[in-house]
């Protein structure tokens, strides 16, 4: 029986370091439509031992612990659960995108021990090497995030926004008025949703739908107001919402200040995934989350901070109804 | 050769000594980042990116509207590793004045800062350096906690000191 390493080198890993990569994605209807007294699921599943003494999580545990919080989320054996996905998202045959996230640099980039495992798993569930397509903003992000650029379709493929290109056409919904990458628009039929946990110095709380702003051209034109509706404006673009299936959401490590940057005197370890397809309630669970431990270490509120997530809010009103930002209606299940 | 002529030449050449003079005599800025073996450990693994106000979002956004407000001009970045193993990032941020370099550094001081004498103005935690030096503020980070990382950052922040 092949070992994991043999297994990722025969079909195609691509990765710096000590660490390897591959891919896998899913999909599920969209929680927008719900009713009003429907609940979305999010799963935030923990392995307190993940990093050991080290810095770097162990990369057979991350497997596991990916393994544990879909088998939670779905109810199902975590190669079915892979393959449900890939149905329902009607991406067989089709490039499925696993969005990134390495604008903090290598303290605080989407670990490549995660993206391994997703990569691994939707294999494993049948999808070709190259139609996993990992990418971000720009290659230097993909670096911090442990990965090299590579378009050999006979190997999981991973290049950034910009190398792809973006569309000539603006798109826009609210205030944002921006151009979109064509890994978005023209190549995936489907993308999973691999932020990573963070503060953030504008918009407050950085996770499932601050995300997408590694995927249009001109980020910087959307953080006024701490980022609010500008976040939930994007987000309701019919591509983003068509498309964004599911999200698995890095909590190994995380910063509860000083973000999206590298800030190690504010690292922490919640030693988590957070999985779910309503990507409000996931950031409704993440802000919670980076609440409580600023509290712990005696920080103040993010209303305090003068930086509240108001965009969480604004995503699931009416106007937006990208998902359900109110606790009661959120089922939280932790493992 | 006529009186007019020796005249125009004679000032030609006063002209080339004086721009030879000129280029030769004016104080070139010095790379801020020292190379490879000349802080002991150290290696600089990377080239140096540079930043204009404009661009900084494309290494920093989210946080570059900080830097602007504060008068930045522009950022270098480079990467260094430590005995090969320990990764660290040394940014350079070139601000339009002291006051922007000092209004930067103050800016989200940890209840852990150990105030450093270094330059203007410098703090230490454990894995990073972060000084002021005139229009300079330098931002030294370790990806990783190590025991010696302390002492190797205070290194590496001095030669960068040293050279600004």
């Amino acid at each position: 029986m092949k070992n994991r390493r043999e297994f990722l080198k025969e079909t195609g890993a691509v990765l710096l370091g000590s660490q390897s990569v591959f891919a896998l994605a899913e999909s599920l209807p969209e929680s927008s439509q719900q009713s009003p007294s429907a609940k979305s699921k999010v799963v935030i599943a923990r392995d307190p031992a993940l990093h050991g003494q080290s810095a770097v999580p162990d990369e057979q545990r991350v497997l596991n612990l990916l393994d544990r919080a879909m088998t939670t989320y779905t109810q199902r054996d975590p190669k079915d659960a892979w393959k449900h996905f890939i149905a329902i998202g009607q991406a067989q045959d089709k490039v499925i995108g696993l969005k990134v996230n390495g604008l903090g640099g290598k303290g605080i980039a989407t670990h490549a021990s995660l993206i391994l495992a997703v990569a691994e798993r939707l294999q494993q569930a049948g999808v070709k090497p190259g139609n996993i397509l990992v990418w971000d903003q720009n290659a230097h992000f993909l670096e911090a995030c442990g990965m090299i650029q590579n378009s050999d379709s006979g190997k999981v493929r991973c290049y950034s926004s910009d190398v792809a290109g973006f569309e000539d056409q603006e798109s826009s919904w609210g205030v944002a008025r921006i151009r979109i990458t064509k890994i978005l628009t023209r190549e995936c039929a489907m993308v999973i949703n691999l932020p990573i946990l963070k503060d953030h110095s504008m918009a407050g709380v950085t996770f499932a739908l601050k995300n997408m702003y590694g995927v249009v051209d001109r980020p910087f034109t959307l953080h006024a107001d701490n980022c609010n509706p500008a976040v939930a404006d994007l987000n309701a673009i019919p591509v983003f919402r068509e498309k964004i299936r599911l999200t698995i959401g890095d909590a190994m490590s995380s910063v509860y200040e000083g973000g999206p940057g590298f800030h190690p005197e504010h690292l922490w370890y919640p030693n988590a995934l957070i999985i779910g397809e309503d990507r409000v309630a996931l950031d409704q669970t993440a802000w919670r989350m980076l609440e409580r431990k600023r509290a712990e270490v005696g920080m103040p509120t993010f209303e305090a901070a003068g930086r509240p997530p108001r965009y969480i809010a604004t995503a699931a009103d009416a106007a937006h109804g990208l998902g359900i930002n109110d606790p009661k209606r959120i089922n939280l299940v932790e493992v | 050769m006529t009186h007019c002529g020796t005249w125009k030449k004679t000032a030609v050449a006063v002209a080339m000594v004086a721009l030879v003079l000129a280029s030769g005599c004016k104080k070139t800025q010095e790379d801020p980042f020292p190379p490879s073996g000349t802080i002991a450990g150290w290696q600089k693994t990377d080239g140096t990116r540079v930043f204009e106000a404009k661009d900084l979002w494309q290494y920093i956004d989210g946080d570059a509207e900080h830097f602007i407000q504060a008068g930045v001009v522009s950022t270098s970045t480079s990467d260094y590793t430590y005995k090969g193993n320990l990764e660290a990032v040394v940014d350079v941020h070139t601000m339009s004045g002291s006051d922007g370099a000092r209004k930067v550094l103050e800016t989200g001081l940890a209840h852990d800062a150990k105030m450093i004498q270094l330059g203007d103005e410098g703090v230490q935690y454990a894995q990073s350096v972060t000084f002021r030096k005139g229009p300079y503020v330098v931002r030294i980070v370790a990806y990783e906690s190590t025991p010696d990382g302390p002492q190797a950052l205070m290194a590496l922040a001095r030669g960068v000191e040293r050279r600004l």
